[in-house]
């Protein structure tokens, strides 16, 4: 699907209007529209009406008065946000987070990727993908429990080690900064497997002769990693890198509600704009302010998606998103 | 890699040997992969009232059927219009099928429309109609058909006669076996590993899935030791599920997940790289 016919056809459809073309296509093709037709409805009932809800945002939402009967207090609840301080730190947290899953998380994808591509027996290649791709498929609730396991102050792996060397217990859940390591740490051990996926296929679409010829060459195991795997991994990590980027602002509620859930005393140092908006949902109801984080978040996240795509457009027209 | 390797399966390793443990050595020793006392009594707890976990195992096994097959029946169905050249909105349409991955009304705004609109709440509906349709995957199919199926497939089809459904459904279908097993299988994992939609809408404990269903027992647990060490140790006689139970329980919950997995995983490989990048 490279994108040079599909922008000639573009061309040429913007001769015709987009109602004519739906008029056409009500006319000879009622068959396909009935067939696209539930999952557009589905998306217009929950993702385009609840876009009218954005207006929440802009009142001091109470029961009584509903969606429009709110009074109306205009950019109040984003002041309030950003002059207390919660949006920026919200934000802070939801970027450093990211960035971290980004950068550590590909470094260990192309790390797993060259060693798996370099493992001789294929049963052994197999097995060991398998076992890495096994996080993959757990839920987080049970990824909650696994940390909990290892971490708890009474029964946990780690301090039931501890006790048996003579050292001291350290109480993780209630010691906010490590978990700025523990959570990037369960990102990797849950997301490295599946993200390997994309780099083994493409650093065993290496033609093999390119290898052969280095090795003739005298090239050593280090200059043929560096020379020839990693720049052809070029092409699949800029495209990766951009498109995790464009999501920079949103955050994995799954990920960090399974492993802090209600515990204020971390809230610090792990509360993300996804984990905010559910407790302003359901602990602290208060639906103006949580609309307003979350229009905050999409606004802010659809310009980082378009600037990305920007970028891709530029550089590899054929990856861009739209 | 051999040490990643390892520590991917070590939580795993220690989820079924705790699960096999004393309770009472854990309390006293903490979990390990060699307690000195192994025990069956957290499965015999589980299961001496088992009308809980069948009911969560029945709403998770419903919800996991019925949504795939809906929401595979719509994806491929979406998937297949919007491949047609002859379908002049195709894009236009696709991008009204995309638009909401790129700016959404947030998380308040959506719950409002399930739970006051579309009066959802403690409804096993709830469960299934949120995720029925993925843009991500109506895409994949696109692609698969575009890229995978000669167009004179579809002309000869024209030739004999056929609509554009029986062609769908006769000649089409069967051609997407490779796509539909994979997809299907992300929408299936996504369905048995769903926790979210049982926390935010149902209020009934019998129609809790399965994994929120573990999840309310660990949170429980967590919520009355606090309580018991806020009142002192007074002997206030609530059945504590125990350490060993919750992560029998965890074993119950996730055993059909990695028995079935070595044989779906290569669906999974493959999928990715099919539906690669442009989504």
């Amino acid at each position: 699907m490279s994108n040079t016919p599909r922008r000639m056809r573009s061309a040429s459809l913007n001769k015709r209007s987009k109602l004519s073309d739906l008029l056409y296509d009500l006319k000879h093709n009622k068959a396909l529209l009935l067939m696209v037709l539930p999952s557009a409805l589905h998306l217009f009932v929950l993702s385009y009406l609840p876009m009218v809800g954005i207006y929440y945002a802009f009142t001091n939402y109470n029961y009584r008065g509903g969606l429009f009967g709110s009074p109306f207090v205009g950019f109040a609840n984003f002041k309030f946000l950003f002059a207390s301080g919660t949006a920026w730190r919200l934000t802070a947290n939801t970027i450093f987070y990211n960035l971290i899953f980004i950068f550590a998380g590909t470094a260990f994808r192309i790390a797993a990727a060259i060693m798996l591509s370099e493992i001789i027996g294929n049963l052994f290649r197999r097995v060991t993908q398998t076992i890495m791709l096994l996080p993959h498929f757990v839920s987080m609730v049970l990824v909650g429990v696994f940390a909990y396991n290892i971490l708890s102050y009474e029964t946990g792996v780690i301090n039931n080690f501890l006790t048996s060397i003579g050292a001291d217990k350290f109480d993780f859940y209630s010691t906010p900064w490590i978990w700025r390591l523990i959570i990037p740490a369960v990102d990797l051990w849950k997301t490295t497997g599946y993200g390997t996926i994309l780099y083994l296929a493409a650093i065993l679409g290496i033609s093999n002769e390119i290898y052969e010829a280095a090795v003739i060459d005298g090239v050593t195991f280090m200059q043929k990693i560096r020379y020839i795997t990693l720049p052809s991994l070029k092409p699949t990590f800029t495209i990766l890198l951009l498109m995790s980027l464009g999501s920079l602002i949103r955050g994995q509620f799954d990920l960090f509600y399974q492993l802090v859930g209600n515990n204020g005393l971390l809230f610090g140092s792990t509360d993300i704009i996804d984990t905010y908006v559910y407790r302003v949902l359901r602990v602290t109801p208060n639906i103006g302010m949580g609309s307003a984080v979350g229009l905050y978040q999409s606004v802010v996240g659809a310009l980082m998606l378009l600037g990305v795509n920007y970028i891709i457009r530029r550089i590899e027209p054929d990856n861009a998103l739209f | 890699m051999v040490i990643f390797a390892s520590i991917c399966l070590i939580p795993f390793i220690l989820m079924v040997t705790g699960s096999f443990t004393d309770n009472n050595t854990v309390l006293l020793n903490g979990y390990s992969f060699f307690p000195e006392k192994w025990s069956l009594e957290a499965y015999r707890i589980i299961f001496k009232y088992p009308q809980k976990i069948l009911d969560a195992y029945k709403v998770t096994m419903f919800v996991t059927f019925a949504g795939t097959s809906i929401s595979l029946a719509i994806t491929t169905l979406s998937g297949y219009a919007l491949s047609r050249p002859n379908f002049r909105s195709r894009n236009s349409i696709a991008f009204f099928l995309y638009f909401p991955s790129l700016f959404s009304g947030g998380l308040i705004p959506w719950y409002i429309m399930m739970t006051q609109v579309l009066k959802l709440t403690d409804s096993v509906w709830a469960l299934i109609v949120p995720s029925l349709v993925s843009t991500f995957n109506i895409f994949v199919v696109r692609n698969y058909i575009k890229t995978s199926i000669p167009l004179e497939l579809f002309e000869s089809a024209k030739i004999d006669g056929a609509s554009e459904m029986t062609t769908f459904i006769k000649v089409i279908v069967p051609l997407l076996k490779p796509v539909t097993a994979t997809v299907g299988l992300f929408i299936a994992l996504g369905y048995w590993n769903d926790w979210f939609m049982s926390n935010l809408f149902i209020t009934t404990t019998s129609k809790y899935s399965l994994q929120y269903y573990l999840y309310s027992m660990l949170n429980s647990t967590r919520v009355l030791q606090e309580l018991k060490a806020m009142i002192g140790d007074v002997s206030i006689d609530i059945d504590i599920p125990t350490e060993t139970t919750k992560l029998a329980m965890a074993v119950v919950s996730t055993g059909p997940i990695l028995f079935l997995y070595p044989f779906v995983q290569r669906y999974f490989v493959t999928g990715l790289v099919i539906g690669s990048i442009k989504g």
